[in-house]
């Protein structure tokens, strides 16, 4: 019987009425009294030399407030860039500076070169017309593996080259992994590309600047996956606002996906400008500028090589990969082909030795970073894929070639410097193949043929590491972070709770899941639990939400604030029942001495908490409010086994998705209904990779999908109903709520899936291919059937 | 820029505005009426999530002209509910979380509204085909079709 409420219940969402009725308030609904409009003016070309910007006639356009250019940000520090990768020689990445507006050269197309703030979009619009940029243009460097050779132009003069960092993992491995593969019986390589996708959340970027001259104080709304992360970067790194000096916020937020985590120039820029203007000045992105400027991700070109002995087992993995950081740092962009990608390497199974090795390089393309999976749909696609390859060529059935490896054992410590804590991986795959009625899969196959059409199976495994993440750990590896988060519970007089979190929800239901946690603990109604997020004025320094860590981390500095607040409680309690606070227990909102029916309620405890009359004031302080930073010790390991059928029409090579079934390890759930949708979001997004997403650049840098006519997302008649299941349950062992995060597990696991599947029907029809590249369009599915 | 005086009827109400000749009816509905459930998505008409109903026909108001709504009927997301009563299409919305960050909902009502308008027994195929109009990026649609296809059964009163 499910639950009804609590830990466990498919809650309905309570945010969802004001989504509903058109009354979410997200950035740009925000208008401030007074406020100015900008307008960038961005390169149109990939790489030049800035001569001269003209500025006299934009100036004297009618609205026009101010102009402003690179060189009004001489004094202002770059974006920043939070993590710094070790190269395998022990030497610092190369890290050029990011400067809010383009200072000298423009480096891609859609850097911010300057901007008209006028008093409305179309007077700054209209202006920008008139201003004049003189561009000497430069050769670009788009393609990664010329970016890298002998004599190319370089991205960043002042940079030894275009290479950022040469990161090779495990270090000590690499001549152990050379020499078992050197050795092994089968060695199965396969040379793939990860295709660079653009974000795409439904909602544009927007940021609102204003400054009270009354104290000083700088405001910034935007659309952020992490106020504070904005609100410490911006303020310590950019413009020299100590954070008691400035409010960030961020309201509802249209989705994210990662491309929200980032500090982008535009927030910096508003603010800035706010503060110099003595007015509100208020940025919305066009989507063509979410596609020049959002942090795109993925855009890895990978050769790895798996080696096996006679009976399949695997003996070493080595990969080498070129991952695109594009024309700057984006804020965690060397972390995601590094310690997000080369830990996972070792995927669901007991490889003994592993080799990753990974050159970053500079483009004069829009900067890559985190994107839903961040690393880990690159590391899983690779291994996957050439499982399903190995298992071909040795003749061994891809299901059990891959529960031949599989580990069984936990913890288990893999050989990419990871331990995982719990885990059943024979388990989802036994599930998957019941969901997706495997066994009735060569009826269908044959129907599919008679009809035409070419029917094909993909199977695979994938592993994450989420709850990002320990401190002490990530910052050994780079981090200038802390990755801990928080949470305030103030308990009021009459009861009722807030929780302040430092975890952001941008569409993943915190609003109606976090309270289910607490009320559980305490013992009452949902409803008298409400969350607040978003505004750094009113929640305690947090990171966020990005790598499946809100309920993870967040929510398990909830559990801890939770414990302190019941913990104080008791020993209110036990003034008030004369008893020991040791005897006190807590059970459906009431307080009770151990073997008696004696007992005082939740409401009564609180009121006693603020109206201290009969009060152990010796003892205990009034009020009842409480903060607890939870940093974690491990990663959480998610991991599900999923499975897609496609059929292919053989004269056009258009692939339909008739089926795909998830069968997901997540620990406890809370909320299932909520989790099932993060499985779909996200497998409709690994769908849209494999089959329809691709961020295409030409030779000169210009970027040929920066609309949506151009780049194709997967629209409803894209995507087939899932079947996803999440009842393979092996709670983590080190977190309070033994939950391990749900929200990237279908864009990880999903690719491979789909691949596997087209490849499969090509095969199954006598076509001897062994890999086709994403995003598999009819025209590359058909070349690859007729070539 | 000289403006124009546009009289019109949203939601039921007659409604007056002035507005430029390049204002588009989504400006008008959120910079000068201040209603804010449409979204501009895109500017562009490819992600619906500004979806008006324009005298019985889904638009997507980012390419209509706020001048053109003359004489008109339009509906918008916040005329969809009937006071604190949400339409089955809302409600549907919620029992089956059919929308996550909720930026494109609006315009995936608005759409869906209009199908059933026209198409009260709609299969999933239709269903499918006509919100192809409309991006969403959180749920995988999944949820989207199988709220409409209830919503389409409760309103078409065989089941309550």
């Amino acid at each position: 019987m499910p639950k009804d409420h609590g830990i466990g219940a498919s809650n309905k969402r309570r945010e969802d009425v004001r989504f509903l009725t058109g009354r979410g308030k997200y950035t740009d609904d925000i208008n401030l009294a007074g406020q100015a409009y900008v307008h960038f003016v961005r390169s149109d070309v990939a790489h030049g030399t800035i001569n001269k910007i003209y500025t006299t006639a934009a100036a004297a356009a009618d609205g026009v407030v101010g102009i402003f250019t690179g060189a009004d940000f001489e004094g202002v520090g770059g974006l920043p860039c939070g993590w710094q990768v070790t190269d395998r020689h022990g030497n610092p990445m190369q890290e050029p500076p990011h400067p809010v507006l383009a200072q000298g050269k423009v480096r891609h197309v859609g850097d911010p070169i300057a901007a008209v703030v006028a008093t409305s979009y179309e007077a700054a619009r209209d202006a920008a017309a008139l201003l004049d940029v003189d561009i000497a243009e430069l050769p670009a460097v788009v393609d990664m593996k010329a970016a890298v050779a002998d004599g190319a132009t370089k991205v960043h003069d002042e940079l030894e080259s275009n290479l950022c960092y040469d990161w090779g993992f495990v270090e000590e491995n690499r001549d152990a992994v050379d020499t078992a593969i050197k050795n092994a019986h089968h060695v199965t390589t396969l040379e793939l590309v990860n295709n660079r996708l653009i974000p795409n959340a439904m909602e544009p970027r927007v940021a609102v600047g204003a400054y009270d001259p009354t104290n000083d104080e700088s405001t910034l709304y935007t659309t952020s996956q992490n106020p504070h992360v904005i609100r410490l970067l911006m303020g310590a790194f950019v413009l020299g606002i100590p954070e008691h000096k400035l409010r960030v916020v961020a309201p509802d937020v249209g989705g994210g996906f990662g491309s929200k985590i980032f500090h982008y120039a535009e927030e910096a820029f508003c603010t800035f400008a706010a503060k110099q203007l003595k007015m509100p000045v208020k940025w919305t992105a066009q989507r063509s500028e979410s596609f020049m400027t959002d942090a795109h991700g993925r855009d890895h070109v990978t050769k790895i090589e798996l080696a096996l002995d006679a009976e399949g087992h695997f003996q070493a993995i080595r990969t080498e990969t070129y991952a695109n950081m594009g024309a700057y740092l984006s804020t965690f962009a060397p972390s995601v082909p590094t310690w997000l990608h080369g830990t996972l390497m070792a995927g669901n199974y007991k490889t003994p030795l592993i080799y990753v090795n990974v050159k970053a390089v500079f483009t004069n393309t829009v900067p890559v970073d985190a994107y839903r999976g961040a690393g880990r749909p690159e590391a899983t696609f690779q291994l996957e894929r050439v499982i399903d390859v190995a298992a071909r060529e040795m003749g061994i059935d891809p299901v059990e070639l891959r529960r031949k490896n599989f580990v069984t054992e936990f913890p288990y410590a893999t050989p990419v410097a990871v331990e995982y804590d719990t885990g059943d991986y024979n388990a989802v795959m036994d599930k998957a193949l019941e969901i997706a009625d495997v066994a009735g899969f060569d009826a269908r196959a044959a129907a599919s043929q008679a009809a035409g059409k070419w029917r094909g199976l993909g199977i695979n495994t994938y592993i994450e590491a989420c709850g990002i993440a320990p401190s002490a750990l990530v910052g050994q590896l780079g981090a200038r972070a802390g990755l801990y988060e928080s949470a305030t519970v103030r308990v009021n007089a009459t009861g009722g709770l807030v929780v302040m979190t430092g975890s952001h929800s941008h569409g993943q239901g915190h609003e109606t899941a976090f309270p289910q946690v607490i009320a559980e603990m305490i013992g009452i109604d949902e409803s008298m639990v409400e969350v607040v997020h978003g505004d750094t004025a009113n929640t305690p320094m947090g990171m966020g939400t990005y790598g499946s860590r809100s309920l993870a981390v967040g929510g398990s500095a909830m559990v801890r604030a939770t414990e302190k607040i019941i913990n104080k409680a008791k020993k209110i309690a036990a003034h008030l029942l004369e008893a020991s606070a040791d005897d006190i227990e807590l059970k459906d909102g009431q307080f009770s001495v151990a073997g008696t029916d004696k007992s005082v309620a939740w409401g009564d405890v609180t009121l006693a908490a603020y109206v201290p009359h009969n009060y152990p004031l010796e003892d205990i302080e009034p009020g009842l409010e409480e903060t607890a930073f939870y940093d974690p010790s491990n990663f959480t390991y998610p991991a599900g086994a999923y499975i897609c059928e496609v059929e292919v029409d053989p004269d056009t090579g258009k692939v339909t998705i008739d089926r795909f079934s998830a069968a997901d390890d997540f620990g406890n759930v809370v909320n299932p209904m909520i989790v099932e949708g993060q499985v779909h979001g996200g497998l409709a997004q690994g769908i849209g990779q494999a089959l329809l997403e691709n961020c295409a650049y030409d030779e000169n840098g210009q970027i040929l999908s920066a609309s949506y006519m151009d780049y194709a997302m997967p629209r409803a008649d894209d995507v087939p109903m899932f079947s996803v299941d999440h009842s393979c349950q092996t709670p983590c062992t080190h977190n309070p709520l033994g939950v391990k995060g749900c929200g990237e597990a279908g864009a990880i696991g999903s690719p491979p899936a789909v691949v596997n599947a087209v490849v499969d029907a090509l095969q199954r029809n006598g076509r001897d291919v062994r890999h086709i590249d994403m995003p598999l369009s009819p025209s590359r599915v058909w070349s690859a059937m007729n070539g | 820029m000289s403006s124009i005086a546009v009289s019109t009827t949203i939601n039921g109400d007659d409604v007056e505005f002035l507005c430029r000749a390049d204002e588009t009816l989504l400006d008008v509905l959120r910079n000068r009426l201040g209603l804010l459930g449409a979204k501009e998505g895109c500017g562009t008409g490819d992600c619906g999530a500004c979806s008006t109903i324009v005298d019985g026909r889904v638009v997507c108001s980012c390419l209509v002209l706020g001048a053109e709504a003359e004489g008109r009927t339009i509906e918008t997301i916040e005329g969809m509910a009937n006071g604190s009563e949400l339409h089955p299409l809302q409600a549907k919305f919620i029992e089956h979380a059919a929308l996550q960050c909720g930026i494109c909902t609006p315009g995936f009502l608005i759409a869906a509204k209009a199908l059933l308008d026209v198409n009260p027994e709609p299969t999933e195929e239709e269903i499918r085909y006509w919100l192809a109009g409309n991006l969403c990026r959180c749920t995988g649609y999944d949820k989207i079709v199988r709220a409409v296809q209830d919503a389409a059964l409760e309103m078409r009163g065989e089941r309550a």
